[in-house]
């Protein structure tokens, strides 16, 4: 008699989220991408398919980054300067979504030109992030939104305690939100119910659970997806939001990736380990059920595509 | 099948004599299907029901152990599917492989230099486990000697042909090395040889049904430590048969496939991701295709961080640590008792050669913004700290330094500590000498 495999059969399953409109929806986006709609753990094809498969975005900046590992920079190039172009390159390495990520130096006219810029030089869904400081992101984000009404573009980060304004623009505008949460599954359960007691639609709210990276408490960030994603496969609605992840912005400011000089020999070459900590910390979210992984060099991403095609043929 | 409480109970004398240091028979079952005591803790129980309840004990996945005699590795005694549930216990050993077509003299230089091989995480010391070495024609045994002369650490052997390994295991008497591997044409004689030589065996099958036949027969043969290779053409189908495996070990607790698992990344189309995936999804041994350090070193800082236990997050003692030798009026930075949030921070102030005294609080092993969020890293418990060490005897400065993902405790530092200047430094340790050199100098 052959051994009877076991089965797990799960009541709940992630929620399909679709980021971008195209002309036909009232956008601009040449198509849009859809996540979410897995209804067991990552990519275990003998209980159930994998509907969406999981998608790679590349960070640009709105001006050029100072503060960026000098490998980055040395990659992207000129590009670094301009979103546009590098948006288009961004696209070119393999990019299914752009987040532009705008700074402190923005001001709200800044903002909506480098947001036009993008959305104008690709044809892909796109993401903003404010600066982080919760009145700037207010101030930059509530026109952003305006200016891009109908894009379905995705406004972050929504934290505990900046969401109001931002989650107001992103129902007035048709936009989705990326809401973070610092390692903690209740925490993300928590500003999810918060959300959606505003009245934003639970399919237009991504999960951003804070990951750390390989080497600085990536462990936590990977359990906490795992729970949630067994909390949403049971059935917990809240829970059920498609998780985005930053491994890009987490490994690149260890130690490892962004600087060569004054560390361990046994570290070894710095490009190639630089690369290998992105790729390794995408790699263990990619494996704890990560359905965005937001990523910095094209080497990265290209391995994780490569590993996410391989993960979802059965 | 584990027994439960009253199982148990029905095996033992039934006497209540208290030998065993507990009131009851039930009690002390109870104890034992909690594993919490030994059996031999009880004087009167029978040899057959000793060896029922062994059976029971048994883990739902061997520990398999290589030996040899610059060290061991371990895999197995695993218990469950997902860290969170308890913790990973036994770290995967990661392997280099070698050919010995490479031929000795380069088979050993390779070895000596990945032997040697050390790096430091967080104050631990991490190195590789072992070797695999492939019988790929020429001399077998010349490459195994030229392993052993550059390295004692555990080996594999790798080969079809059971003649050409054995040449190989002659070599490494008094060892307990991992043959490679078992199949449905070979099995007889491999296990002969692993019988003979005391070696650990792969059953290699392509499917649960195909594997457990070969364990079975092997088992009757006589030989009780095998490793499982279910083989995978990409990385959708080791995940499968990985999660296959150890769910049907734990959940179904099938014995004939309660053994570790073997991943040849090596082989993958990127072995980095490929064996991250190994680290992460199960392997118990780990098989990579070549020395390279900037490959090898995240590897094994991702194994740490996936074996680590999730209820014991790694600690150092609270206190005042002392860095570049600090004067009276060198700065007072804060941080909490975290491992990696600790050596994260030590290591930048250490690197920039300024002198500082490092107050480390009992924040319960958590990081500054996981321990703030859980309300053990408050400003009562950091006021707490600084009076508990007596920081103030060793400045001259008042100054404390909180890490920037807290600034909104200063407020309530500087009402708990009147006399103390608080200022908010960066949030990310990396960032530390540059404000040390703005703000503090």
């Amino acid at each position: 008699m052959p051994i009877e495999i076991p089965k797990d059969k799960w009541p709940g399953s992630i929620r399909k989220v679709t980021l971008g409109a195209t002309a036909a929806e009232g956008g601009t986006r040449a198509k849009t991408v859809t996540v979410g709609g897995q209804a067991t753990m990552p990519y275990l094809h003998f209980e159930a398919p994998t509907p969406n498969q999981p998608v790679v975005a590349i960070e640009i900046k709105s001006r050029k980054p100072e503060d960026w590992s000098p490998l980055l920079a040395e990659v992207w190039g000129e590009a670094m300067a301009d979103p546009a172009k590098w948006a288009k390159a961004a696209e070119a390495a393999g990019a299914d979504l752009i987040v532009l990520a705008l700074t402190l130096a923005d001001t709200p006219d800044d903002a909506v030109k480098a947001v036009k810029s993008v959305l104008g030089a690709t044809g892909l869904p796109v993401i903003v992030w404010g600066p982080g400081q919760a009145e700037k992101d207010n101030e930059l984000l509530v026109p952003v939104a305006e200016a891009a009404k109908g894009e379905k573009l995705v406004l972050g980060l929504c934290e505990d305690k900046n969401y109001r304004t931002i989650v107001a623009t992103a129902m007035a505008n048709g936009h989705l939100i990326q809401c973070r949460t610092p390692m903690d599954v209740n925490l993300a359960k928590q500003l999810n119910i918060l959300i959606t007691d505003m009245g934003l639609p639970a399919d237009r709210i991504l999960m951003d659970p804070t990951t750390g990276a390989l080497g600085y408490g990536i462990e936590y960030g990977y359990s906490v997806m795992e729970r949630l994603r067994l909390a949403a496969l049971q059935g917990d609605s809240m829970t059920q939001m498609p998780l985005i992840v930053t491994p890009g912005f987490e490994a690149w400011k260890a130690k490892e990736s962004k600087v060569g000089e004054g560390v361990p020999a046994a570290w070894g070459n710095w490009k190639e380990r630089a690369v290998h900590w992105e790729t390794l910390t995408a790699a263990a979210l990619m494996e704890s059920g990560a359905d965005i992984l937001i990523l910095r060099h094209p080497e990265s991403v290209k391995r994780i595509k490569a590993a996410i095609s391989e993960l979802v043929t059965a | 099948m584990a027994l439960s409480g009253i199982q148990i109970y029905k095996l033992l004398p039934q006497t209540n004599c208290k030998e065993c240091g507990f009131p009851t028979c039930l009690a002390f079952a109870m104890k034992l299907a909690a594993k919490q005591v030994e059996l031999s803790a009880c004087p009167y129980v029978t040899e057959a029901a000793q060896k029922q309840l062994a059976e029971s004990a048994a883990p739902p996945i061997r520990l398999v152990t290589l030996k040899a005699a610059g060290g061991e590795a371990k895999a197995g005694n695993e218990v469950v599917m997902f860290r969170h549930e308890k913790t990973f216990y036994n770290r995967p050993g990661l392997f280099v492989r070698v050919k010995a077509s490479e031929g000795a003299e380069a088979i050993g230089k390779k070895v000596a230099e990945a032997d040697a091989y050390k790096v430091n995480y967080v104050g631990l010391d991490f190195t590789l486990d072992g070797f695999a070495v492939e019988a790929d024609g020429g001399d077998f045994a010349g490459a195994v000697k030229a392993v052993r002369g550059a390295s004692k650490r555990p080996l594999i052997l790798i080969g079809k042909d059971p003649a050409a390994l054995e040449p190989g295991l002659q070599a490494l008497t008094g060892e307990t090395p991992l043959l490679y591997a078992a199949n449905a044409s070979n099995w007889e004689a491999m296990a002969d040889l692993a019988k003979k030589y005391t070696a650990a065996l792969v059953v290699s099958g392509e499917t649960p049904d195909a594997l457990a036949d070969l364990t079975q027969k092997i088992q009757a043969k006589g030989v009780e430590d095998m490793v499982l290779d279910p083989g995978g053409k990409n990385m959708s189908q080791m995940l499968t048969a990985w999660t296959q495996l150890r769910r049907l070990a734990l959940k179904s607790n099938f014995r004939p496939l309660g053994y570790p698992i073997i991943a040849f990344p090596c082989d993958a189309k990127d072995e980095g991701v490929a064996a991250a995936q190994a680290i992460a999804k199960y392997a118990g041994f780990v098989v990579l295709s070549e020395f390279k350090p900037e490959a090898i070193y995240p590897l094994l800082v991702l194994r740490q961080n996936i074996y680590t236990d999730p209820q014991k997050p790694i600690q150092v003692t609270p206190g005042i640590y002392e860095i570049n030798q600090p004067k009276p009026e060198s700065p007072v930075l804060v941080t909490t008792n975290f491992s990696i949030t600790y050596f994260a921070v030590a290591n930048e102030v250490e690197g920039s050669g300024l002198p500082a005294w490092l107050v480390v609080c009992d924040a319960e092993g958590m990081s500054v913004l996981t321990a703030w969020a859980a309300g053990k890293f408050d400003a009562e418990r950091i006021a707490k700290t600084i009076k508990g060490f007596d920081v103030a005897s060793k400045v001259s400065k008042k100054r404390i330094v909180l890490p920037g993902h807290v600034a909104v405790l200063s407020g309530e530092l500087e009402a708990e500590l009147p006399d103390w200047e608080i200022k908010v430094g960066p949030r990310e340790a990396v960032d530390i000498p540059a404000f040390y050199k703005q703000v503090l100098m």
